[in-house]
């Protein structure tokens, strides 16, 4: 029971912070909504930085792309033409758009696209094996690019103001707070469901593996395994978990704009895996939640001192304190242990 | 395509070129050197713009008449030094726990740029500050027909050539460059041999954030300078480093040329957000074909 209890300690923590938080003012239940998708986006990255040692500066792209297919989706199902489309002229929504009506196929896509681009990017990346921080540099190019292109193409993704205005989703309001509530405990039970998913898997041998490739990726190809094929796959699951998480972003906070795709928060998810604790899962849940929170906050009562916040979080957790919290922890539970064994060795002293 | 358009697309990717080689000099040495990613470069280069802007504010204060060349040739040194200088601080008291921590040092120097640039916004405000350009730059040297070349894209490359010539002339030709260059091949090596690395290693990243600085003082002869104005060169800097390969002057300045040549050309073919993206679809297929970058030091090491 006791082992029990000690293993799921993260999901039992978040099932009672959600029941917590669901009787909490609306305004709360939207925000930690936020943070949980948050939260599902540390997961995806602690994964493969974490576990694999791939350190991605474009995960905003991937999480981006499953927002846009939900925006999409919400602002195509009533049938009127968006407003971004009117202004530049548009007749009737292009053809390839318009299957973003169906839910049934936009909300698929929002997972399956940013998987097929993690794929078409990886492969000939990994296969030309490009690693270490010339692949994060690429990636943080990727993410530019992105948001170039997006900014750009303003007659199909509205610029750079993004979509907004969203009035639905399967027919309830989004604005109502029962809605909030469903989306929430939604977001609650997707991010539960990501970390048990993601836990079993990676205490299967892929888990080893994995964690082998972060180590020593040349032994790992000497034994005969075939890495790039590991990392492939890993990277995009990842994506496919930002772009869960994108679908699951939009409909709470009612926008999306071509800002989610830049470099700046592409990096700032990287930190909250670095503060949690990069390689442990628990780490990054609690590490999205923390420096969201911390956010939040600072933004309220200092906002010009966010900024300084944040770059103090980079270096702080580069330097001072490379394990983030669970690093912390864990040095606080070898201290317990050490002042144990000194205590145990008195004793023994004491006894002779 | 006019042979105008040609001509004056060259001159602008020739221009963009040259200040990419001078930020991807700083980024690739460090990087060769102390296995260091620094991000805050975009703040050395803010800084270097900055500087011309104080420099011009101050003597206009003293004397009238700001927009004359010396005004602007006196800002170069002034930005190299304090860029320099902020550099050698930011090394002495940060860089240098972060050797061979490429990862720790990107996310580290990325929170410094975070705040170099909520001072910039503290300090000078938000909004974007003009510099006047030297008069003696408006204007343009005529070529053919009504082709000419912009005085500032005449100045900005000539800069970046004696910059470039300073460097390889102190790499290769005296011996606190040579001893550089020791150290980036072999550290343990050197430091057996009596090289001082960690004075070394100060010293080169100071350089490097100084000549980033210089690139700030050409990007003011262009546009308007603001607190995120060396975010926009960041990704740029780094995709010259990892094409050219690291640590290998050739390989800057070959880096910067495809890059900052490109841009330009395949930005009027196309769109400028599509021809970023060609540029970027275009280096990944390069490292295909290179994966170690054009230019590689040779190396035996498997990883």
């Amino acid at each position: 029971m006791e082992n029990f209890i000690r293993k799921n300690l993260i999901v039992i923590f978040l099932v009672i912070l959600a029941s917590v938080v669901l009787f909490l003012p609306i305004y709360y239940v939207n925000l930690f909504g936020k943070y949980f998708v948050f939260a599902i986006i540390a997961v995806g990255i602690d994964i493969i930085w974490g576990y694999t040692g791939i350190l991605s500066l474009g995960q905003g792209v991937f999480f981006s792309l499953g927002a846009y297919c939900m925006a999409m989706y919400l602002k195509l199902q009533t049938g009127a033409l968006p407003d971004f489309m009117v202004w530049s002229g548009f007749k009737s929504v292009p053809y390839f758009l318009s299957l973003f009506a169906n839910a049934w196929f936009a909300i698929p896509m929002a997972i399956i696209l940013p998987m097929l681009l993690a794929v078409i990017i990886s492969v000939p990346i990994f296969r030309s094996n490009i690693k270490g921080v010339y692949f994060s540099i690429l990636t943080e190019a990727l993410a530019l690019v992105f948001s170039l292109v997006f900014i750009a193409q303003q007659s199909y993704t509205g610029g750079s103001s993004g979509i907004t205005d969203f009035q639905s989703l399967f027919g309830y309001s989004l604005g109502s707070s029962d809605t909030i509530r469903g989306l929430f405990l939604i977001t609650a039970a997707v991010l539960i469901g990501i970390y048990l998913l993601i836990e079993w898997m990676l205490s299967s041998q892929l888990g080893k593996i994995l964690v082998a490739i972060r180590d020593g990726e040349n032994r790992l190809k000497f034994l005969g395994y075939d890495t790039i094929r590991y990392k492939v796959f890993i990277f995009t699951l990842s994506a496919g978990i930002m772009g869960l998480a994108g679908a699951l972003f939009v409909p709470q906070i009612g926008i999306v704009s071509p800002a989610t795709f830049g470099i700046f928060f592409s990096i700032e998810m990287v930190i909250w895996v670095a503060v949690g604790g990069r390689g442990t899962l628990i780490g990054a849940i609690i590490g999205a939640i923390v420096v969201s929170g911390i956010k939040t906050f600072s933004s309220g009562i200092f906002p010009e001192g966010w900024l300084y916040i944040l770059g103090g979080l980079f270096i702080l957790v580069t330097i001072v304190f490379p394990g983030g919290i669970m690093g912390i922890w864990k040095r606080y539970k070898v201290f317990e242990q050490v002042n144990l064994d000194k205590k145990f060795l008195k004793d023994l002293n004491e006894e002779k | 395509m006019t042979l105008d358009t040609f001509l004056s697309l060259t001159t602008n990717g020739l221009s963009v070129s040259s200040i990419l080689l001078l930020v991807g000099l700083g980024l690739s040495v460090t990087f060769g050197i102390m296995g260091v990613i620094n991000f805050a470069i975009g703040g050395f280069i803010m800084i270097g713009g900055y500087m011309v802007y104080v420099v011009q504010g101050i003597i206009f204060a003293h004397y009238a008449g700001n927009d004359s060349f010396a005004i602007f040739l006196l800002a170069l040194p002034f930005a190299f030094f304090a860029a320099g200088f902020i550099g050698f601080i930011l090394e002495k008291s940060l860089i240098r726990f972060l050797y061979a921590k490429p990862y720790e040092s990107m996310l580290a120097t990325w929170g410094v740029s975070l705040i170099f640039q909520q001072l910039a916004r503290n300090v000078f405000g938000s909004n974007n500050v003009v510099v006047n350009t030297p008069v003696m730059l408006s204007g343009g040297l005529h070529v053919i027909g009504g082709f000419q070349i912009p005085y500032n894209r005449l100045f900005i490359l000539s800069l970046s050539i004696v910059a470039i010539v300073g460097v390889y002339c102190y790499l290769y030709r005296t011996n606190s460059g040579r001893k550089i260059r020791a150290v980036m091949q072999n550290r343990n090596m050197s430091a057996c041999l009596g090289i001082p690395t960690g004075r070394i290693d100060s010293f080169t990243f100071a350089f490097g954030s100084g000549l980033a600085g210089i690139a700030g003082c050409a990007l003011s002869l262009l546009g308007p300078i603001g607190p995120s104005m060396g975010e926009h060169y960041i990704v740029d800097a780094f995709m010259v480093v990892v094409l050219g390969g690291v640590g290998s002057l050739a390989g800057t300045i070959g880096g910067s040329l495809v890059i900052g040549m490109l841009s330009p050309y395949l930005e009027f073919i196309t769109t400028s957000s599509m021809g970023r993206a060609l540029v970027f679809i275009f280096v990944i297929i390069l490292l295909q074909w290179k994966p170690e970058g054009l230019f590689v030091l040779r190396n035996r090491a498997l990883d």
